[in-house]
This record gives C-alpha cells, structure tokens and sequence, in this order.
C-alpha cells in the first residue's frame, strides 16, 4: 500500500517538475479540435433554428445574418394553420408508443425464453433472429409489402406497427443483458416454487429497468423518425407521420424556406427532449448492442 | 422412472419456452422471416395486373444483365461505399480518441455528436439541401469568400451530387460509430499505455502499438456494420437527391423501391434485392474471414 501510494506520489512530482509545454501544445490542439468538431456538428443545427426566426427573404441573404435581430415567432403559429402538424404528430405519438410498448413487451419476454429457459431448437430459431438483423430491410421490403397487402394492413396505421413491433433488435438486445444475470438467482426461485412467469415479472423485469429504459428510447426513436415505413404503406394523407407530412409539406410550399425549418424544428424537438432526458440509457444501449452484435 | 421425469421436465420445458417466444414469435415469423423467404421465389417470377405471380425461371437476371439502369444503381451504390466507408471509419475514430481525453466539455460534445444520428432524415436532408444551395447558401458563400471561384452546384450538379450525399452521410453516422469506438477504447488497459512511456515511446508510437491492435475488434465490427449500411444507403438519397441529378445518385436501394413501389414489378425488384442481398452477404463473409485470418 505505501509503495503504491509513494509511487504516485512521485509520478505526480515528476509530472509537475518535467517541461509542461508539450503536454499544454496537446490540450491547445485539443481544444482547437474540439471546437471544430462541435461546429461542424452543430453549425447545421444553429443554422436550422436560426432560419425557422427569420422572414423568407432573410434566409437566403448574402452574407448570411448569423444572429437575427428580430424574430419572428409567428412562423411558429403560422404553420399550425398551413399544415396538418396536429394529426401528424398525433399520428407519430400514437405509433411511437403503441410499437414501443410491443417490441419491449414482446422482445423482453422472448429474450427471457432465449436467455433462461433450455428447450431443443432454441438456438437455431435465435440464430434465425440475429441472421434476419443482418439482411438489409430493403432487400425483404417487396416481398413484405404484398403479405401486408395480402394481410389487408396497408394504408393503416397497423401497418407500420406491425413492421416495427417485432423486430429482432429487442430480442437480441434484452437478452443480451438478461444472460448478465446468473442462473443461480433464477433456481433459488425455482425451487422456492416461483413459475417461470413469476421470475420473468418479480424478478428479471425489476432488474433489467436500464436495459429496458434503454430500449424504449432507441425504439421511439427510430419509429419516430422512420420515413421509408410510413411513405411505402400510409397513403391516406390523415394517416401521416410527421416525417411524410413534412416532406409534402416541402413539397407543396418549396419556397417557404422560413415555414420549412420552422417544421423540420418542431419534427426535431420531441426528440432531442427524449434524447436529452434519457441520454445515459441511450447511449449505453447503442454501446452494448453495437459492440456484441 | 428417470427417463420419464426427464423427458418430461423438456417437454414442459419447451412449452414454458415457446410460450415466451411466441407473442414476438409470431408477427416476426409472419412479417420478417417469411417475407426473406419469399424473396427467392418471387426472384424467379413475373407478376401480372391481376396481382398473380408466374413462375419465369432466370428471365429477371437475364433482363438486369441487360439493363444499364441497374448497373449504373450499382456503380453509384460502390462508389457511394468506397468514400463513405473510409472517411467514416477516420472521422469517428478521429472524434472517439478526442473525445477519449480528459478535456473540459468533452461530456457535452459527446452528447452533441450524438444529435446528428437522431434527427430524422427528412429534416437532415432539408437542412443540407439548403445549406448546399448553390447561388445562395452558406457552403458556396464560404467557399467564395476563401476564394473558390466558381463553387460547385452540389446537389444540382451531376458531378458533385455523390460527394455532397456522402458527406452528409458522413456527417449523420459519424456520432454512432464514435460511440462505439469509445466503448472500444475503454477496454483498452490503462497500464498498457504506462508501460509504453516508461519505454519512452511517443504519442505516435503508442497509437500505433497500443491502440490500433487495442481497437482492433471494434474495428472490424464497425466496418461490417458500416460496409452493409453504406451498401443499402436508401432514404437519406431519396430525400435529398431522388437518385438525381439524372441518374447520378440513384442506389441499388433506391432502384428498388422505384421498381417495386412505383413501377410494381415486384418480380424483377425481388431479383435486384437479391443481389443487394448477396452483396452484403458476400462482403460480410470476407470481412470475417479476413479477420480470422489475421487473428490467428
């Protein structure tokens, strides 16, 4: 213990007495490289929340104003009566939640016969779950939209839901983290006489809260923002999300360049609230998912 | 008397066990696995008006061996790849070793390269559609004012419509894939990196001795990921370009969609899908082998 604590104490030393300019030209260049960064990122997004302020004239200006002296805030209220904004994203709440609250109901439950539970072909079916994740959608899209259209589904908001439900992410990402969880929990439950539905709800559904948290966010999300879904199956204008209704909404008024950044803000915004809030669990979910796929 | 109980305990077991499954089971039975499936066999037909499919052997194959559209789709989907891959793979390695320090406001700026991969395509796609505009956005304004005389058209011209959707999709998928070269970074340990100054090696040296084979695993995860999603890049082109000018960004993805949805010929759709299939297939495969390859 002494040594170890006498060993950093004289790393510290020799750090403090050794030259400090390289180390301080890294945290310059560090810096630089941040700021950069943090620009090229943003700059889109400042640029975005910036236009939807200004008139229509002013977004194209030359040079570009970067601060706008007046704003004006009625693009916000104006787009309510040029646009359906309210069904849209009724419409994209509704579908957000319905097929969020399935693929984690759905995908948690599975993965608890996947991860706990041994019976014969189970691996092979999971196998066919984790191969289906690495077929491109858009080579099945076809073949999927004439079942749907068989199932009479399309042009319902059902559609979307039934694409989107059932997905093998949850199922792969669920258990994943339900195989962290060891055994030896589950068969004192066992033998305590707990059924295997009692363990799923009393024990693994309380444990596995993050991953759950996590796959709640990715999964509004994604159906929040899906636009090839929606555009392939909702055809019925009162059955857009808001990403169809802003693109025809772009369509329809291309040069209200002002009104169009004032919708692409408010398609935004539900998101980054989400993101904000449950940004640990979010990123954590990507973390796992990306790196044991 | 123990056979009995044991073959019993599995077939109780097996039931507990579907019933689990079955709920997810079965939409996705019904809606991802037999859709893959029919996929080979719709590849191999024609479908009429009346919405019947007859069975015509390779005659889709044959049509899209003579088809230049589809080879174009095909070239510009490569091309596409062979920018997006790379240049994804430097700038969010790039961003993940800075983001890696113990710099003040790194926690925000990982949260901020993160927005990108959020926001939905249509807006990304509206926002860059804008700040490319050629006579008045701010791209060629700054271009201008560095002194580029006549700033390209992007998206209006043939030549610069690819560059222009590569960097924005560079610029949406470089937050996710830093995010995971983060998580790589941080298995890697901290004593390796000691014992590599101890031995006086320097910052280059250590990147490439410590960190490169460090990373190595999450390396060849993100490329594979990132190879397949470049191969079916789809929606942000839609949006932004629908495959023009010309034919100049149209994607064997696009090509598709444009087939089956617009032009309902799911049979020859099916038989191009196919081979977008068998391309990330194929390039899967290698990628792994290649790696066990070098692994051993």
């Amino acid at each position: 213990m002494t040594t170890l604590l006498s060993a950093s104490v004289s790393e510290k030393v020799d750090v403090a007495s050794s030259p400090r300019r390289p180390s301080r030209w890294w945290r310059v260049i560090g810096y630089g490289a941040l700021g950069a960064a943090g620009i090229v990122v943003l700059l889109p997004f400042y640029w975005m929340v910036l236009s939807s302020l200004k008139t229509n004239n002013e977004v194209f200006t030359i040079p570009v104003q970067w601060i706008t002296t007046d704003p004006v805030w009625s693009n916000y209220a104006d787009i309510w009566s040029k646009s359906n904004m309210t069904t849209w994203l009724g419409n994209t709440v509704f579908l957000s939640a319905v097929v969020t609250l399935l693929q984690v109901l759905t995908g948690s439950f599975a993965a608890y016969g996947f991860a706990k539970i041994q019976f014969p072909g189970r691996d092979v079916l999971f196998l066919a779950y984790i191969g289906t994740l690495a077929v491109p959608w858009q080579s099945y899209m076809v073949p999927q939209f004439v079942m749907m259209t068989k199932l009479q589904l399309t042009d319902t908001l059902w559609s979307i839901v039934a694409l989107q439900a059932f997905g093998a992410l949850g199922v792969f990402m669920m258990k994943q983290f339900y195989e962290t969880i060891p055994d030896e929990l589950l068969d004192a439950a066992r033998i305590d006489g707990m059924s295997e539905y009692g363990i799923y709800r009393r024990i693994m559904l309380p444990l596995s809260v993050p991953a759950l948290a996590s796959l709640t966010l990715i999964t509004a999300v994604t159906t929040w923002n899906d636009y090839m879904g929606p555009l392939i199956y909702l055809r019925s204008p009162d059955l857009w999300t808001i990403q169809i209704g802003l693109k025809s909404f772009i369509n329809q008024y291309n040069a209200e360049y002002a009104l169009i950044m004032t919708g692409s803000v408010l398609s935004v915004l539900p998101i980054v609230v989400v993101f904000l809030l449950g940004q640990r669990y979010f990123v954590e979910g990507i973390a796992t998912t990306g790196l044991k796929g | 008397m123990t056979t009995m109980t044991t073959s019993r305990r599995r077939w109780r077991n097996t039931a507990v066990g579907l019933s689990f499954l079955l709920p997810n089971l079965i939409g996705f039975l019904i809606l991802t696995l037999i859709p893959v499936g029919l996929l080979f066999y719709y590849a191999f037909t024609e479908w009429n008006v009346f919405g019947g499919a007859t069975w015509t052997g390779l005659d889709n194959f044959r049509q899209m061996a003579a088809d230049t559209t589809f080879w174009t789709a095909l070239r510009n989907t490569l091309y596409y790849a062979a920018f997006h891959i790379p240049l994804t793979l430097g700038v969010s390695l790039g961003l993940a070793l800075l983001l890696n320090r113990k710099l003040r406001g790194v926690a925000f700026f990982r949260t901020v390269a993160f927005f990108p991969y959020i926001t939905s395509i249509v807006a990304i796609a509206q926002i860059w559609n804008m700040l490319f505009s050629p006579g008045f956005g701010p791209i060629n304004e700054l271009l201008r004012w560095i002194g580029v005389d006549s700033p390209p058209g992007w998206t209006t011209s043939a030549d610069w419509s690819m560059p222009a959707v590569i960097i924005v999709g560079t610029w949406r998928d470089m937050g996710y894939y830093m995010l995971l070269f983060l998580a790589g970074l941080q298995t890697i340990p901290g004593q390796l990196y000691e014992a590599a100054t101890v031995d006086g090696a320097s910052a280059w040296q250590r990147f490439r001795a410590v960190t490169l084979p460090g990373l190595r695993p999450t390396t060849f995860f993100i490329t594979v990921l990132l190879t397949i999603g470049s191969f079916k890049v789809f929606d942000l082109i839609l949006v932004m370009t629908n495959g023009g000018p010309g034919q100049s960004t149209l994607v064997l993805a696009q090509y598709i969609f444009r087939k089956g949805f617009e032009e309902n010929q799911f049979g020859y759709a099916s038989a191009v899908s196919i081979v977008l299939f068998a391309i990330c297939l194929v390039v899967t495969v290698i990628q792994f082998v290649v790696n066990k390859r070098r692994r051993s």
